[in-house]
């Protein structure tokens, strides 16, 4: 029983990401609909927004002093940049919030991105197939990891949370379990809230705002919202640079749970697109559940009970689903007639 | 009207005549002018340095790549002349390799068998490399090895730890200096042992390719050898990033030690995941609960931030080693580039140096000649204390580190401290060895 609790919230927070990464992708499908599949490095971005804000913050300055390398040269003394304006006290817990921080940080970087990919490149392919979508997303996603690469390096960077939510919360104690069983670390535990107050928030955007409603009505008749009078593509940028959002919110958070590199975006790009489908192209109830639903069977599959009846289990388990999800719900879990059905 | 005599069976023999008329003097070309592949006859050699330049490893390629242009520029008399001047041969005079100045290429592995192996082709064939060396995998290396044994060069491996690349995979034309999965057991497990006490219970999450799995059994057996219980080994997809699904179960298995047989961005992720998840914090069955990663690299290290503080491990070799090679290396690596070499630069420094070092005692490039030089060759002065490159697998025999994470680092290089230096003793076997078996060095090639 408390392997099962245990793999559950693993699960939960595993499909927070993917549901955050699916819920941005379903956005940009739903409203623009393309096939983003530059998405993964949006969420890569938001990641290295976090490690951008925590370099500038320890930058290190000189101090005036020198000091003596293992190679025999002089080399300045230094201390981070935030010490140095903010003394040891106050530049010290700046920097230890760097990555709750880096959320105000990231929120306009990632809109300011997804206006630009939007505008410079991917409108030009609205009319153009599928595939093409497909290959140019594909594309600009190597290019922005590239990118990264060239200024970051190939390493993971450690990016670790905040002192405050280091270690972990035990559960078991809790429940009536023996102590230090089913524990789990809080930083994990305020992902997962995070990733629900961001998909409730997205939510209730669209369904309590009049350009969230304007948006909803655009999803499903853009002629009709169009001869209105309402300049609907306006909106869908807006909501491109929404969805770029999202996905870099949810890699900021990330940063702490794995040491940011440049190919995570692409780690969970092919995992979120079956997500996206399982779920029901373009519909964002069903992306955030199958995100959920994947994430919790993922976890389930790497039980070692599971995997010595199953050997290999975990590897398969997201498309074995998905592929019985599709042969008996073509559509998906919550898809609807007449999406990507032309 | 004329008769002609052109019958089929005349073209077939006019035809055959003629074509070996014409294939004649590329066969006698062939076999007279060189006498191996890619004999040098100008006045430069060329040396062919595979390494990651893209992919998850591109850091330790770049690293890499450093050294070698830092051996070059020794070799060619450039510079204060590094570990030339401690190295116990005195072979090297600064003036190229056999009085040939020493050129090079590069490619890129990518960290994929088939993209170092058509890289290391290139360089072999278009290039004319004379010996490939470099790489972070053991799976490249086995494979860029084989390539090499076929093409008739020499490889000198860079950071390659399976087993198997001097066990069942070694060839003729390989040699390796970096050390392996049996020597990272073999030096960690009495310092395990030591630290822990002979009590304990582990848990084993082991990366599902060689590297892993020769890892894996080599600390494993090392440390059941003292009286540790294996509880569990679990193999973990290679391109996993999260392993929180992994780590979870170790909670209720009775371990109270957790061995992460992973190395690179793996071992950054599963060692964060490790911490996150409390577990060094954890008493179980009485004791402490401890993490243990055999093999670290300072650059992958740097990467898991302050988890790595206080866990211990095995290294190749490590900048703040105090012996005149080790010091001489650094300096002249530091001067260069700003900052402390890692073990894959230190390995692929040494491999080239020894390269150099048996063309000028065999006299020849020839990968036959250069084999017999470096085989059961004893040198000193390169980092590592007394060093046996063994005749019988072309493995290196020399001291191991064991080292742990530090607690307060002075700097971003500053991650690991050395707790102990294995005596070379320690970490031999024979060439016979179960984990070593099944593989034959077979003969030398030197192609052409």
């Amino acid at each position: 029983m408390d392997a099962i609790i245990l793999q559950i919230l693993n699960g939960l927070d595993k499909g927070s990401a993917y549901a955050l990464i699916a819920l941005g992708l379903t956005l940009i499908f739903g409203t623009l609909g393309v096939v983003n599949f530059a998405h993964g490095a949006l969420f890569m971005i938001g990641a290295f927004c976090a490690v951008t804000l925590t370099k500038f913050m320890t930058w290190e300055v000189a101090t005036g002093e020198v000091q003596k390398t293992a190679w025999g040269s002089e080399v300045p003394v230094t201390k981070p940049l935030f010490e140095s304006w903010f003394g040891p006290e106050v530049g010290g817990a700046l920097i230890d919030w760097s990555v709750p921080l880096a959320i105000l940080f990231s929120i306009p970087i990632m809109i300011i991105i997804g206006f630009v990919m939007e505008r410079g490149l991917i409108k030009h392919f609205y009319k153009r197939p599928h595939a093409d979508q497909i290959l140019v997303t594909f594309g600009l996603a190597i290019v922005l990891q590239e990118i990264i690469k060239a200024f970051y390096g190939a390493n993971p960077i450690p990016t670790p949370a905040p002192a405050a939510f280091k270690g972990s919360f035990d559960f078991g104690a809790m429940l009536g379990f023996d102590p230090n069983v089913i524990i789990y670390p809080y930083w994990r535990m305020v992902y997962f809230a995070f990733a629900a107050v961001v998909i409730g928030a997205v939510f209730a955007f669209l369904q309590f705002t009049t350009f969230g409603m304007v948006v909803r009505a655009g999803m499903a008749d853009r002629e009709t919202v169009g001869l209105l009078g309402i300049n609907i593509d306006k909106r869908f940028t807006i909501m491109f640079g929404l969805a770029a959002a999202v996905a870099g919110l949810a890699g900021v958070m990330y940063a702490p749970i794995n040491s940011p590199n440049y190919h995570m975006g692409m780690d969970f790009l092919v995992l979120s697109f079956v997500v996206v489908v399982v779920g029901g192209m373009g519909s964002l109830p069903g992306a955030v559940a199958a995100g959920f639903l994947l994430g919790i069977l993922e976890s389930f599959a790497s039980m070692n009970q599971i995997k010595s009846l199953l050997p290999g289990i975990d590897q398969i388990i997201i498309y074995l689903v998905a592929i019985i999800i599709l042969l008996t719900r073509p559509r998906g879990l919550m898809g609807k007639k007449g999406v990507m059905e032309d | 009207m004329t008769k002609s005599n052109l019958t089929r069976r005349g073209v077939l023999k006019t035809g055959a005549v003629a074509g070996a008329g014409v294939a004649l003097p590329t066969i006698f070309t062939a076999s007279s002018a060189a006498a191996y592949t890619n004999e040098p006859t100008g006045s430069s050699v060329t040396l062919g340095f595979n390494v990651p330049q893209t992919g998850p490893y591109a850091d330790e390629g770049a690293d890499e790549l450093r050294a070698f242009e830092l051996a070059v520029e020794h070799l060619n008399g450039g510079g204060d002349g590094g570990m030339m001047n401690t190295f116990s041969s005195k072979a090297l005079k600064g003036n190229g390799i056999l009085g040939k100045k020493v050129e090079y290429v590069t490619g890129d592995t990518q960290t994929k068998s088939d993209a170092a192996r058509a890289s290391a082709k290139s360089m072999i064939e278009k290039d004319g490399a004379v010996m490939i060396s470099g790489g972070s995998s053991s799976g490249v290396a086995i494979a860029v090895q084989g390539l090499c044994q076929e093409a008739g060069v020499i490889f000198m491996a860079g950071l390659t730890h399976s087993n198997d690349t001097t066990g069942k995979d070694k060839k003729a034309n390989g040699f390796r200096h970096f050390f392996n999965g049996y020597m990272s057991g073999a030096a960690l497990a009495p310092v395990l042992a030591n630290a822990y006490g002979t009590d304990r219970k582990a848990y084993h999450l082991t990366a599902d390719y060689t590297w892993g799995w020769t890892q894996q059994e080599s600390i494993a057996a090392a440390t059941e050898a003292l009286g540790w219980e294996t509880v569990n080994n679990v193999l973990t997809p290679l391109a996993a990033t999260d392993f929180s699904s992994y780590i979870a179960p170790v909670l209720n298995s009775g371990a109270d030690v957790l061995v992460l047989n992973h190395y690179g961005g793996n071992m950054v992720n599963s060692l964060t995941n490790a911490v996150q998840f409390g577990l060094r914090d954890k008493i179980v069955n009485g004791k402490q609960f401890e993490i243990v990663v055999p093999l670290y690299s300072r650059l992958m290290a740097r990467g898991a931030g302050e988890n790595v503080k206080g866990i211990l491990g095995s290294t190749n070799w490590h900048w703040s080693l105090q012996d005149e090679g080790s010091q001489a290396f650094v300096k002249s690596f530091g001067t260069k580039y700003g900052f402390p070499p890692s073990q894959a630069a230190h390995t692929c420094y040494v491999q080239t140096l020894l390269y150099a070092d048996a063309v000028e005692r065999a006299g020849t490039f020839n990968p036959c000649g250069v084999a017999e030089a470096l085989e059961g060759y004893e040198f000193d002065g390169l980092g590592n204390g007394p060093t046996l490159y063994r005749a019988e697998d072309h493995q290196c025999f020399k001291d191991v580190l064991v080292v742990r994470g530090k607690e307060n680092p002075t700097s971003e290089f500053d991650v690991l401290e050395v707790v102990e230096v294995t005596p070379r003793a320690q970490v031999e076997y024979a060439p016979d060895h179960p984990m070593f078996a099944g593989g034959n060095l077979g003969t030398c090639n030197p192609g052409a």
